[in-house]
Parts: C-alpha cells; sequence; structure tokens
C-alpha cells in the first residue's frame, strides 16, 4: 500500500528513540496516523511543529497497518502564529478540535480546503476568530450537526433570527421564542453573516457552537470531553475583548 | 530471570540509555570490563554516590547535589534577573555559554492540552511564589521556539504581566546560518524581530 498527499500537521508522539507518530489531516486520505523515523533529529523536529503543511507519502505493507511517513514540509504556519497570543491558542484549538472530532481515514476534502483557507488567515489575528468561527460552524455541519439558521423553527419566517435551538440547532425569532427564549442560546448577527464581527460577538457566537460541540458531537463519540485547547482560546478572546473595550 | 548472568542484566540496563541499543550497549560493557580498574569501577562509584545525592533544587528544580542548588546558593548571582528554562539541558545549555549571570527557573516541561499537560503539573506555581517573594525585576522566558514551548510563555505572560518586566529570546538566524538553508518560519520571526544597525 503507497500513496501521497498533501496534509496539515495535527500532531506528534514520541515513538522511541528517534520515530514519532504523525497525525496528519490528509487531503484525500482524511486524518491518518503514521510512524515517521528521524522525526527527533535536528533537521526535521522544527518542521514537526502542529499545523504545518506537509507533502507526505504513506506505505505500509497492508492497509490497516499504521505504515510509516516520508514527509516534506511544503509551509510551516509556526512562526505566523507565535507572533499572537490569540492565534496560537486559535491554532492549537483547531488541531485538537480536528484530532478530536475527524475519523480516522475518512476523507474531508471540503473541510480541508476550509481549514487550510483558515490557517492562511494566521497572518490577520484581527480577522482570524471570525473565521474560526466560520470554520467551526462547517466543522459541524461536514460532522452532520450543522446549524440550520435560514427561518424560524416556530413561525417559518426568515427575519428577526434571534436565538437558536439547544436542542435541534434551527434557528428561533424573536416572536417565535416568546417564554422559551431564556431557555434557547443566542444568534448573534454574526453568525448570519452580518454584525461588525467583533471578539465580544464572535465570543457569544463561540459559545453557541460549543455548546453543539459538547452536548452533541462529542456525545457522539462517547462523551469525550472538548478538549481544553479551546476553552483556552475563548479565555485569550475574551481577555483580548476586555483589552479593546 | 533468575539463570540470567550479572552482565547480561548490566548490558539489558546499559541498553536502555538515550542513544544506545543492545549492540552498543554489549559494545561499552565488554569495554568497561576490559578496564575494570580505569573505567568500571570509578564508574560504579561515581553512579552509586549520584544515586545517594542527586535531587532537585527546592528552590528553582536544577539538578545537584544539595537541597539548593549552586546556582540559587551563590550569592554573586542575586541580580534580580530569573531566566525561566522548559528542563534542566537547557538551563545546563545556558550555562554554558557563560553569558547569563542570574538565577534559573526549571519549568519540568511544557503545557501541552494534546498530552493533558496543565500548569499545576509543571512548576509555574513555584514560578509565581518566586516572583512575589524574591526580589525580581526581570523574568527571561528562554523557551523553547516550538508551539508548545510559545503558548507556556503566553501562559506565563498572562500570570505575571503588570508585576514584572518579562522578556524572551530573540528568534531568527541562528550564528553561522546560512539564509539559503533556512525554513520560512524562521525567516518569517527573524524578520518580524529585525533591529536597526
Amino acid at each position: 500500500m503507497e500513496w501521497r498527499d498533501t496534509g496539515i500537521l495535527l500532531s506528534t508522539r514520541r515513538h522511541g528513540e528517534t520515530s514519532a507518530i504523525l497525525e496528519v489531516f490528509t487531503e484525500s486520505h482524511g486524518r491518518h496516523a503514521g510512524v515517521l523515523r528521524g522525526a527527533t533529529s535536528r533537521k526535521m523536529a522544527p518542521l514537526l511543529q502542529p499545523g504545518a503543511e506537509l507533502d507526505v507519502a504513506w506505505r505500509a505493507r497492508l492497509e490497516d497497518h499504521i505504515g510509516t511517513y516520508n514527509v516534506e514540509l511544503k509551509r510551516s504556519r509556526a512562526a505566523q502564529a507565535m507572533a499572537d497570543r490569540v492565534t496560537l491558542a486559535g491554532l492549537n484549538a483547531l488541531v485538537a478540535i480536528l484530532g478530536f472530532t475527524l475519523p480516522e481515514r475518512e476523507a474531508h476534502p471540503d473541510l480541508y480546503t476550509r481549514t487550510t483557507t483558515l490557517l492562511e488567515l494566521l497572518r490577520a489575528p484581527d480577522l482570524w476568530p471570525l473565521a474560526y468561527l466560520r470554520w467551526e460552524m462547517a466543522l459541524l455541519d461536514e460532522m452532520g450537526f450543522g446549524l440550520d439558521l435560514t427561518t424560524c423553527a416556530a413561525t417559518g419566517r426568515a427575519n428577526d433570527l434571534s436565538y437558536v435551538s439547544p436542542r435541534t440547532g434551527r434557528a428561533v425569532s424573536r416572536a417565535g421564542a416568546g417564554d422559551w427564549a431564556p431557555r434557547l442560546l443566542p444568534l448573534p448577527p454574526v453568525m448570519l453573516g452580518a454584525g461588525e464581527g467583533g471578539d465580544a460577538e464572535v465570543l457569544e457566537a463561540l459559545g453557541t457552537t460549543g455548546h453543539f460541540l459538547s452536548s452533541h458531537l462529542a456525545a457522539s463519540l462517547g462523551d469525550k470531553p472538548v478538549p481544553p485547547a479551546r476553552a483556552l482560546f475563548l479565555d485569550r478572546l475574551a481577555r483580548r475583548a476586555r483589552a479593546g473595550n | 530471570m533468575a539463570d540470567r548472568s550479572e552482565i547480561d542484566a548490566l548490558i539489558d540496563l546499559m541498553a536502555k540509555l538515550p542513544g544506545l541499543g543492545p549492540r552498543s550497549a554489549r559494545r561499552a560493557v565488554l569495554h568497561l570490563i576490559r578496564k575494570r580498574g580505569l573505567l568500571l569501577q570509578p564508574l560504579a562509584d561515581s553512579m552509586a554516590e549520584v544515586a545517594r545525592t542527586a535531587r532537585e533544587c527546592l528552590n528553582c528544580g536544577n539538578v545537584g547535589t544539595s537541597d539548593i542548588c549552586a546556582i540559587c546558593a551563590d550569592d554573586r548571582r542575586a541580580t534580580g534577573l530569573l531566566c525561566v528554562v522548559e528542563d534542566v539541558a537547557d538551563l545546563w545549555a545556558m550555562e554554558r555559554s557563560g553569558v547569563f549571570k542570574g538565577r534559573y527557573h526549571v519549568l519540568g516541561g511544557t503545557l501541552s492540552a494534546l498530552d493533558a499537560v496543565g500548569p499545576e503539573d509543571l512548576r509555574i506555581p513555584k514560578l509565581l511564589d518566586r516572583v512575589a517573594g524574591e526580589e525580581i525585576t526581570e523574568v527571561i522566558l528562554a523557551l523553547n521556539a516550538t508551539i508548545d514551548g510559545q503558548t507556556t510563555a503566553h501562559y506565563i505572560v498572562d500570570q505575571l504581566e503588570g508585576r514584572v518586566e518579562i522578556t524572551s529570546l530573540a528568534q531568527g538566524v541562528p550564528i553561522g546560518g546560512e539564509l539559503d538553508y533556512l525554513d520560512d518560519g524562521t525567516i518569517t520571526a527573524a524578520l518580524n524581530a529585525r533591529k536597526r544597525m
């Protein structure tokens, strides 16, 4: 078995003295692990930072073997991410969420494209949280827990949408919510492609998507807790939002 | 196993050391046996002594043979500078340069979401105590230029911001490095940290 692909490095785990097990989100083969020999060498180790875009060649005797990787760095993202606290925490959240949610060896080409686009934006720390929100909504959609924000679940109308049902993920208008409003999740305009997309608004929106990540998606994965890297990213974003006010 | 000789047991132990495998461990043990008086016995004595006395410094986490290491106990180093490093190997690397005359704090690793390493698993609470309790004017973050290293650095900055001056090591072109051979991430970091000449 042998293939070649491009991918985003999600994690490296040391394996023996000089090797590591790489987990790569590849374009055509999804989240795929493999052993990289010599990964701890002085030449290779600096290149294997999470978020790096790699050209990978995988080889194994049988398809269900873990196999070995040969990798070549196409693009490093570490320096861009490390320049800013929020984007660094965001990159940690991104790779942790991908490792947490993606099934092994199942291609998600659309999500891959969106992920590379999001990584491209690491050089724009001001825009990044909004781009991350859009990416997280796309991730939920890709995993089968997408939000339906087109019309109100109660009235069928497309205007005055203000809430999201925590159970169905459908939008609810202010009129349709009535007395149920306190039990619904907020739907900030930024989730509908409107609004200014400031940090505070994005934070509120990430609270809503976070509900579906933890209560729906994580529950479907055996009730594993959402990686703490996401909470750290939200904490950093909240600090920046407070500092900006 | 009861029927294994002591030499085999020694080879097995040596093979567990970094950089050694079973074959090189056998060669090393054979060499030690041949130089029994010159190498094996002094090595055994030295290892027994280190095993008896080696401990972590209660203050900084450095490895020494007393509760407070030689660096922490040295009055000439009380300069108000505190250099934070990831592990003891990094401290030794800084000491080899001979440039830094302050004191150190060894974290014992980096924060890692993947491996569930949190601040309490490192010596970060002790660092905060030291900054509060000692007359420290500047904390120098000498952490690795990796995602985990810089995540840890930013966490420490969050905790110490406003209490003390915080600096970090520069990132960029190494001495003797040629631009043509540098990865784009290093060039980006070097360009971001350019200085006026």
